[in-house]
Parts: C-alpha cells; sequence; structure tokens
C-alpha cells in the first residue's frame, strides 16, 4: 500500500482556517452594521441643520429640515426617482409635522437667515419665520430688530422658569395634598364602617380641599402670568401662527449657526434627552424615568438573581448526590434558558402579581384594599414583580457559570483545605467561592445583559408607557417595590409601535436604543472591571 | 523526580534510627483492602508504623502507596464509589469509628501534597487557616502559630516581611514548605507527605528532607516518593509496595541493604519500576 504524498505546501486541513476567519468576519460585520445603523440614526436626531424655504412647481413653498432621501416606491431602478421628506412641523396648522415631497416638484431651495426653529410643549417642533415677539411686560419686539434674538432667547428662559415653577406645585405641592387627600378618605371610610367619630376627619378633608383650591389657583396665577409673553411668526404659505412663549422649550435659528454652535447645540439636546423627563407620547423630551427605571429594575434582578443562582449551584455541584436524578434536574435548568420570555411574563403575572401579591395584599394592606376602592398594592404589576420575574429567567445562566466555575477550581485546593481539617461548608466559603468569584460573575454580566434588554415579560408584571413617579426617590422608603415605572426596552416598542405620530416616533427609537445600549454596556463594563480585580486577586497558582 | 542514575545499594546512606520514637503500632493498619469501584487497588496491606518515625512508601506507579497514604486521612471519601475492608487505627483508635468527626481525624493528620497548592490568600492566612477553620480569632495567638509554623518548615526568614502578600508570589520551593508550614500549623499528629518533592529541584528538595528530618522530632511521618534516594535518605522504614500489595516493610536500612524479597532487591537496584 502506497502512502499518499506528505510533501505539500501547505499543511492539510489549513483552509479550515480561513473558513473559521470567514464566519467571525461575517458576525463582527453584522454586528457593526447593526451598532453603525443605531449610532447614525440615533445621533442624528440631536443634530440642526440648515433649514430651508423650498419653493415648488404649483407655486406653494414650505419650510422644514430635511428628514431623509428614498427612491420613490414603484419607479424604475434604471431611473429612479427621489423623494425627500421634511419635518415642516407646526402641527395645529397641518395636522402632521411631515410631508414627503416629490424631487422633481422641487423647484428652489433657500436658506434665508431668519428662519427659527422651535421647540414646543404641545404640537411638536415648529419652522417660522418670526414678525414680531410680545414680551411678558407688554413690550413689542420686531423682528428686524437687531435686539431680537436676544429678547426671545430671554422670553424662552422666563417661559422654562414658569414651567419649573408650576412642576413644582402641581408634582410637588399639589402632589402631597392629593396623597393626603386619598389618605384621609381611607381613613373617613373606615371610620364610617367603623362608626366611630368622623367629624375629626372631615374637619382635615377639608382643609385638604382648601389647600389644594389656593394651591390651584396660584398654578393658574403662575400660568397666566407666562401666557402674556407671544411670538407672532408666518408659516411658508404666509399663515400667521401665535406661539405662547410660555410652550417654547428651546428656539435656535438653523440658519445662522456655525459649526460650533450647532455642536453646542447637539450636546444640549443630548443632554435633555439624557436627563429630561418625555413630553408628547414619549415622542419628545427625555428619558430621565426609563433610564433611571432600567437601571434600578437591573441592579435590582441581579441582586435577587446572584445569591439564588450560587446557592442553588453549590448545592448541585457540591452537596447533591450526583445521579441520573440530578442530571435530569440540570437539564431541566438548562432548558429554563430556552423558555420563551413571555412565558417568564405569564408565569410572573399569574404566580408573582396575582397569588404573592394578592396574597401579600390580603395580609398586610387588607385595610387598603378595603376602604380604598380595592387599589392593589403589591397585587398589580410593580418593580418587585419585573426583577423577581426577570432574574427567574436568568436563574439558568447564573446556575450554569456558578457550576462551571466551582468546577474549574483546582482539585488541590479544595483538598487542602479539607485536609487542613475544614469542613465542606468552610471550604466552600473560605476556598471555593472566593476562587469562583470571576465566573460567577460573568454568568451574572450576562444575565444582566439579558435582563436589561427584556422587554416581553415586563410588560405583564409592571412596565408602563408613563409612570408619575421614579421606583427610587427621597421618600421613606425609598425604594418603591410596588411602584411601576418605564424602562427603555418598552419604550423603543412603545415608540417604535404604539405612538400615533410613527414619523416624530422613529428617529427616537434609534436614540433609545443607542441609550439601552449604551447603558447595558455600562453595567456590563463595571461588572467586568470587578471580575478583573478579583480574578487578579483570585489567580490560581501554577508553575 | 530527580533521579537519574538508579542507585546501587551500597552508595545509599542511611541516617541512624530515631532515639526519639515511641508507641511501635502508632498507626496501624491490618489486612486493608481497596476498592475503586470494581477495581480493585490495595490488597491485605499491614503495616505498623511507630510514633515519630518517618516511614516512606515507595514502588512503581499504580502500585498503590498513595490510595494508601490518602486512607489515612480519609482523604478518598471524596471520590464516588470506594469501598475498603480491614482496619486502620491511630493511636488505637479506629479511623472508621462512626463516632469520629472525619473533621477531627482531618486536624490531627495533616497532609502535604504532590503539587504545592497554597490558597489564592495571603502568606498569613495560609499558614493559619487550620486554625482559623476551628475558629480561633485571636489575632496574638495566630501570629505566634504563624511563625512557629513558618520557623519549622524553614520558610520564616524568607518571608517575615511580606507575610501580608499574596502566596502565589512565592517560588516553587517556597510554596511547598508553605505547604508543610500550613499542614503543621494546628499541631497534627501526624504528617503525610504525598510526593513532596516531585516538582521542585534538588535544592529545594534538599531543604524539604532537611526539614523532614527535624520535623520527625515531633511528628510522625509518612511519605510517599518516587525517589529510592529520598527514601533512603528521609526515612527511618521504608515499605515496598507493588500491584495493590505490601511485597516487604521494614527497618530502610535492611530494605535497602539486604533486602528479603527479590522483586524489592530489583526494583531498588533499577531493574525494574
Amino acid at each position: 500500500m502506497a502512502l499518499p504524498d506528505q510533501d505539500s505546501a501547505t499543511p492539510r486541513g489549513e483552509p479550515w482556517v480561513w473558513f473559521s476567519s470567514l464566519g467571525l468576519i461575517v458576525g463582527l460585520v453584522m454586528v457593526l452594521g447593526l451598532l453603525g445603523l443605531v449610532l447614525m440614526n440615533g445621533l442624528s436626531v440631536f443634530w440642526a441643520p440648515p433649514v430651508p424655504v423650498v419653493r415648488l412647481d404649483d407655486g406653494t413653498s414650505l419650510i422644514g429640515q430635511l428628514a431623509q432621501r428614498r427612491i420613490r416606491p414603484g419607479s424604475p431602478a434604471s431611473a429612479p426617482r427621489y423623494e425627500r421628506q421634511y419635518q415642516v412641523g407646526l402641527r395645529e396648522l397641518n395636522g402632521h409635522s411631515y410631508v414627503w415631497v416629490d424631487e422633481s416638484r422641487v423647484r428652489a431651495e433657500e436658506f434665508p437667515a431668519d428662519i427659527l426653529g422651535l421647540e414646543r410643549m404641545e404640537n411638536g417642533p415648529a419652522f417660522v419665520r418670526p414678525v414680531r415677539l410680545t414680551r411678558a411686560d407688554g413690550r413689542v419686539v420686531e423682528a428686524a430688530d437687531p435686539a431680537f434674538a436676544e429678547a426671545l432667547a430671554a422670553e424662552v428662559a422666563a417661559g422654562a422658569g414658569v414651567r419649573e415653577r408650576l412642576t413644582e406645585i402641581n408634582r410637588g405641592r399639589i402632589g402631597e395634598v392629593n396623597a393626603a387627600m386619598e389618605q384621609t378618605r381611607v381613613d373617613l371610610r373606615r371610620a364610617e364602617d367603623q362608626k366611630t367619630p368622623t367629624e375629626a376627619i372631615r374637619r382635615a378633608m377639608t382643609a385638604l380641599e382648601a389647600r389644594y383650591a389656593t394651591l390651584g389657583s396660584e398654578a393658574n396665577q403662575i400660568k397666566a402670568t407666562g401666557e402674556t409673553s407671544k411670538l407672532l411668526a408666518r408659516e411658508a404659505g404666509g399663515r400667521e401662527v401665535v406661539v405662547p412663549m410660555a410652550q417654547v422649550v428651546r428656539e435656535w435659528f438653523p440658519n445662522r449657526l456655525g459649526f460650533a454652535d450647532r455642536l453646542g447645540l447637539f450636546f444640549r439636546r443630548l443632554g435633555e434627552f439624557i436627563f429630561g423627563e418625555p413630553r408628547e407620547a414619549n415622542t419628545e423630551g427625555g428619558l430621565m424615568p426609563a433610564i433611571f427605571g432600567t437601571l434600578v429594575m437591573t441592579v435590582f434582578m441581579s441582586l435577587l438573581v446572584t445569591p439564588f443562582g450560587v446557592i442553588a449551584a453549590i448545592y448541585l455541584r457540591e452537596y447533591a448526590q450526583q445521579g441520573s436524578l440530578l442530571r435530569i434536574v440540570r437539564i431541566s435548568v438548562n432548558n429554563l434558558a430556552g423558555v420563551p420570555s413571555i412565558v417568564f411574563g405569564v408565569f410572573g403575572l399569574g404566580f408573582f402579581v396575582y397569588v404573592l401579591g394578592g396574597s401579600i395584599d390580603q395580609l398586610f394592606f387588607s385595610d387598603q384594599l378595603k376602604y380604598n376602592n380595592n387599589t392593589p398594592v403589591f397585587g398589580t404589576g410593580g418593580l418587585l414583580w419585573c426583577s423577581l420575574t426577570l432574574a427567574l429567567m436568568t436563574l439558568p445562566v447564573v446556575i450554569v457559570a456558578t457550576e462551571e466555575a466551582l468546577a474549574a477550581v483546582p482539585r488541590g485546593m479544595r483538598e487542602a483545605s479539607l485536609a487542613t481539617g475544614a469542613s465542606k461548608w468552610q471550604t466552600i466559603r473560605e476556598i471555593l467561592l472566593p476562587a469562583s468569584a470571576p465566573g460567577i460573575l460573568t454568568g451574572v454580566i450576562l444575565a444582566m445583559a439579558r435582563g436589561a434588554g427584556e422587554v416581553a415579560p415586563l410588560m405583564l408584571v409592571g412596565v408602563v408607557k408613563l409612570a408619575p413617579t421614579l421606583p427610587l426617590d427621597g421618600t421613606a422608603p425609598f425604594l418603591h417595590l410596588d411602584r411601576k415605572f418605564m424602562h427603555l426596552g418598552f419604550h423603543v416598542y412603545d415608540l417604535g409601535f404604539q405612538s400615533p405620530d410613527s414619523d416624530a416616533a422613529r428617529p427616537m427609537v434609534f436614540a433609545t436604543t443607542l441609550l439601552l445600549i449604551v447603558l447595558v454596556v455600562c453595567l456590563n463594563l463595571g461588572a467586568i472591571t470587578i471580575r478583573n480585580r478579583l480574578r487578579a486577586r483570585y489567580k490560581t497558582a501554577s508553575f | 523526580m530527580i533521579t537519574m542514575n538508579p542507585p546501587t545499594p551500597s552508595r545509599i546512606q542511611v541516617r541512624p534510627g530515631n532515639p526519639n520514637e515511641g508507641r511501635q503500632d502508632y498507626i496501624s493498619i491490618r489486612d486493608f483492602g481497596f476498592w475503586y469501584g470494581d477495581k480493585k487497588a490495595l490488597d491485605a496491606i499491614s503495616v505498623a508504623i511507630p510514633e515519630r518515625q518517618v516511614v516512606a512508601f515507595i514502588g512503581p506507579s499504580g502500585c498503590g502507596k498513595s490510595t494508601l497514604l490518602r486512607n489515612l486521612n480519609r482523604m478518598n471519601d471524596l471520590i464516588d464509589g470506594i469501598r475498603h475492608e480491614g482496619e486502620i487505627t491511630i493511636n488505637g483508635r479506629s479511623i472508621y469509628d462512626p463516632g469520629l468527626e472525619v473533621i477531627s481525624l482531618r486536624r490531627r493528620v495533616g497532609m502535604v501534597f504532590q503539587k504545592s497548592n497554597p490558597f489564592p490568600k495571603s502568606i498569613f492566612e495560609n499558614v493559619v487557616y487550620a486554625l482559623r477553620v476551628v475558629g480561633v480569632k485571636d489575632r496574638a495567638l495566630l501570629e505566634e502559630a504563624c511563625e512557629t509554623s513558618l520557623r519549622k518548615a524553614a520558610l520564616w526568614d524568607e518571608v517575615k516581611d511580606r507575610l501580608e502578600d499574596s502566596a502565589l508570589g512565592l517560588s516553587g520551593g517556597q510554596m511547598q514548605r508553605l505547604c508543610i508550614a500550613r499542614a503543621i500549623a494546628n499541631r497534627p499528629e501526624i504528617l503525610l507527605m504525598d510526593e513532596p518533592c516531585s516538582a521542585l529541584d534538588p535544592i529545594a528538595t534538599g531543604k524539604i528532607e532537611e526539614l523532614i528530618h527535624e520535623l520527625k522530632a515531633q511528628f510522625t511521618i509518612v511519605i510517599v516518593t518516587h525517589s529510592m534516594q529520598q527514601a533512603a535518605r528521609v526515612s527511618d522504614r521504608t515499605a515496598f509496595f507493588y500491584l495493590g500489595k505490601l511485597i516487604e516493610y521494614d527497618k530502610t536500612e535492611k530494605v535497602f541493604m539486604n533486602p528479603s524479597q527479590a522483586q524489592t532487591e530489583a526494583y531498588i537496584s533499577g531493574r525494574f519500576g
């Protein structure tokens, strides 16, 4: 038998190296492409380009910021016809903020310096040519006046002050009075039910109602002071618009800005997006409550899942009799990772919310239920149930990672500890757990990444579109486990599929996704830093 | 393994007997058999190990010497599917006595492993680990025990200024001496050594052998070794195992100079094994 020729320029099997690198490249391209898409679309939301006056072939014109340009659907590929989408704003006049224009109809584009962009509390943005400004003290500034821009900025700042005072009254003080009234109403019903004297409670109620009325009139007064300041402007067709300055969040002259100004505006908008509160059905404003809700929920979930998972893994690996029963348990745990997340949501709703939450309400809040129209406290979705549901969902990841980490601790270390007379538990606590901490943290990192991005189960157990309060705040008991909260992942779903103004929501979907990715990366970086510290500390001996 | 040439019996030096020795059957192994599942690893072993002497177990790989050693502190309990017959007593008491906690047995029988295995902790914490697990919290007591153990393990002068440094920064020989210090910190009565020098260079080996010689004033030492020179240098008695059976057990001098079994002679003169 002749052996095959063993001289060869390339060793056998070497093309597989190229094949495996190809696999990596395909994966990388897809991931980077996705990130690039999100990054481009997400960041362009905050950029303020020059805004043209577009003259069309039928003699009409519009003022709008170019939103996108695309090949008209149905046009031949050989001679594509393009169409452009402009954001024109002024929804109260136009009924919509975006218009599509066939590119062949565009006759001219001009960039006059007096075009004014406005972000408003209601009816979306506006692109107008200002005429005159009536200031709060009654003085009138014409648009041609060189002091116009300065006066406008002053009025916007004043408007912001008014809104802040209103928020303070509405959210802060009226909120407190409302909570007190709620409690008093419960007290009243209880007193009526138990036939105890109600006069004192009724008096307290009257006092609260009087206070409520005072605060309401105070709020109205502040509102009225803000309403005197108005901007008269013209839209492209020449129609006049009156914009109350108290409604204006931000003003800019898009065709007067230099690059540095645009960059400044970009970062101010980005800052508002991260630190501000949402408005306009979440399509504008900031995401602070959602960022905060996601963060608190994810951290709380990690705090729940880590001890559970580690304890379960210790029992499985160190104490349980290794046999077929254990193998079945292990397979079941691993299969839990493959259960669709919505199933965990349904379980969370059925077990955590209705059974556990309902029982907690029966046991500890029966008074509340009886005298407050059966309003549940824990028997409805909330932070605690969301965290528990996601903790359950990510449990297999932590268990598997911990088991692997425990198994990877060198046998010698385990024997050395036992040989000195340490008990099994002492060996686990003193030697095995510290040495496997980096591996356990890897599992927690994976669990956190999965939990932070999860939406479907949360929709059932406590995430809402708009939460009036944060789950963590300055009032006792600080961490409000029963509160519903906002979540970035749900925000993406809500903006993308539930928003009434899909054109306005589209860029925000990307921006929110970008934020969610950044948040997950930050959480992971934190955990990885801890893991690397631990690894340096507990690196195993070898020589 | 540092054995290069098979030794000839005449070249081997044998230490004189230990005047310190006490009870002759301090560790008594009687008709001891041991199975890993279906595989019989030890067959009817009977050895009596005197107090405060060094006994070396020698024999080719797989002969059961390590298995026997690991039975003396019931380290084999960690393995599934094991079974034993016969009896092992230490100072007259069976180590399989149900009234004896395996933990308290291991506190009295320290062990040093083939591969040094310091914990990823500081040098100090490594040495006092055995005291920590029994609940000693008094810092002065721990420090005293640490110094005593490290001095006995001939490591004190090398590490006294860096007790809080990680033990993983030590050299291989230092690590092994640290493991010896750790094993003797809670003052066990018996010290088991499973090829303690097999991964060390000749200088480190020399230090450990010197140490064994000093330690036997206080401890009964059982050492498994592949090096016949080492067995001859450090031990008072030598047991030769082959295929799970005890072939010969006698004074080291006798085993090396004038073995009664042909197999023993063949092994120590390097003709097989």
